[in-house]
């Protein structure tokens, strides 16, 4: 569904993604964690073209997506992306959020983005909020409606970035939920996140980044039992002194 | 000072019209308005190659935005009176020059406006607007410009507030604005300037300080509406690392 093969980028001197060559499967759920600026979000927002690269190749659904000619809109709105910081528009309705889009790139009308959107925001638990406003919602709320206005456009790939580090911990489960029935559901999924409990539960593969490369690619109960990587370990070992 | 209103008050306030053409403070207005109105549109675009990433559009935009607002408006009156007629190889009414030169000064000015408002949302909404496969001209036209626009409001009503004031410039080249006819006043009355400019400096005080006011008020509206509940967004939440363990 996505590789990526010998991926470079650099931010000025510094390198930050060195040779990455990785791929996620179709209905696979792979969640990316290390330490922080250790290039996570940077790869995963390469997939979407938000960041460029230097050097090498990124395949989603076998297409190229640094081929010539390509459209960079059609491709990336295949591709659902989850925020940190959530990123709602704050001067449209939670519905309208869902909908703009569909409507506005799909060209659906907007009775059917609506309809979809009614759908949608009760697949997240939101549609008693259908006409609220962002700032009207709480984080994890805000979340969801992020997850949900991704979903929107149907994409067959979601990436959530670091998706509940913005949350106070009373709303991070409600988050991780969603997801987790996402998952359920099948859908190829790539996270970002400091969550462990979601990345064994959840993950089928857990990949480990320290300094833009990828150390270990592992099954999550190997890698938490038994990680391969001596800066695996130690990332483990941090995590639990806490 | 009181009969010089009761006697003058509809010169002041509309000129010669109906027997002659129309005037004082409803010229103004209307010079005003139109300023706003036409150097908007103009504006926007100028505050879209500010912030093209297209160096060419970057680079003439700046160079003209920067030479405008370095030059004082009564050059760009005298500019258009005297070099535009040579130009268009007729004359034109001084109306319409002081019309062209608002627009072209307020549109520099109201550009650095639009600019500010822009540049003042969040990164993320553009990325999220991109995320989703909007390209450039939506992402500007349904996620950028209605917040920014909506947020800019109360320096576009400071902005306004700027051109009835400069439209007195108009003086220079007998435009018969609010200025204008305070002047025949006082011509008529040849010994009373002081109360007539008086009049004069108040009738402008009096429109856009009730401006000013409704700047404040709907500014302090927006900022109520804008203010997101800061306490629910934690900056960086490690903690949350153990969460699930």
């Amino acid at each position: 569904m996505i590789q990526f093969s010998m991926v470079n980028k650099w931010y000025g001197e510094y390198q930050a993604l060195t040779d990455v060559t990785a791929e996620v499967k179709k209905g696979e759920v792979v969640v990316i964690c290390g330490p922080s600026g250790s290039g996570k979000s940077t790869l995963i927002r390469t997939v979407n073209r938000l960041e460029e690269i230097k050097s090498g190749a990124i395949h989603v659904n076998g297409q190229d997506i640094h081929a010539p000619g390509l459209r960079t809109n059609d491709f990336r709105s295949g591709i659902g992306f989850v925020f940190q910081s959530f990123n709602l528009f704050p001067h449209l309705s939670v519905t309208e959020n869902v909908c703009l889009a569909p409507v506005r790139v799909s060209g659906r009308s907007k009775r059917e983005a609506r309809e979809q959107a009614v759908a949608l925001l009760d697949r997240v638990g939101l549609a008693h909020k259908a006409n609220s406003y962002p700032q009207q919602l709480s984080g994890g709320q805000q979340q969801r409606v992020a997850i949900a206005r991704a979903l929107a456009m149907n994409p067959p790939v979601m990436l959530f970035d670091e998706p509940t580090s913005a949350l106070d911990p009373e709303m991070v489960g409600e988050v991780l939920s969603v997801m987790k029935s996402l998952a359920k559901d099948g859908m190829t999924m790539v996270c970002v996140t400091h969550e462990m409990g979601f990345a064994r539960e959840v993950s089928d593969r857990v990949w480990f980044m320290d300094r833009g490369v990828i150390l270990e690619e592992n099954a999550p109960e190997a890698f938490f039992t038994a990680p391969q990587h001596a800066r695996s370990k130690a990332f483990l070992s941090d995590l639990r002194a806490h | 000072m009181l009969d010089i209103i009761q006697d003058n008050w509809l010169l002041l306030l509309v000129g010669q019209y109906p027997k002659g053409p129309l005037g004082g403070l409803a010229l103004t207005l209307i010079l005003s308005v139109m300023g706003l109105v036409l150097s908007f549109p103009i504006s926007i675009g100028i505050a879209l190659c500010r912030t093209s990433p297209i160096r060419f559009l970057y680079a003439s935009s700046t160079v003209l935005v920067y030479i405008v607002r370095g030059v004082p408006l009564v050059m760009f009156v005298f500019w258009g009176y005297f070099l535009v007629p040579v130009l268009v190889g007729h004359s034109v009414t001084a109306f319409t020059t002081l019309i062209c030169t608002l627009i072209v000064y307020e549109s520099a000015y109201l550009s650095e406006v639009v600019r500010a408002g822009i540049q003042a949302l969040p990164k993320g909404q553009v990325e999220a607007s991109r995320a989703l496969g909007m390209g450039y001209w939506k992402t500007m036209l349904w996620v950028i410009m209605p917040q920014a626009l909506y947020d800019m409001v109360p320096s576009i009503i400071s902005q306004f507030v700027s051109i009835i004031k400069e439209t007195s410039i108009g003086y220079v080249i007998s435009v018969q604005e609010l200025t204008f006819s305070a002047n025949q006043v006082n011509n008529n009355l040849l010994t009373r300037p002081f109360p007539v400019f008086l009049i004069l400096a108040i009738t402008y005080f009096l429109v856009c300080f009730v401006l000013t006011q409704c700047a404040q008020h709907l500014e302090r509206t927006i900022t109520r509406k804008r203010t997101p509940k800061i306490t629910q967004l934690r900056s960086i939440a490690n903690d949350s690392v153990l969460d699930g363990q």
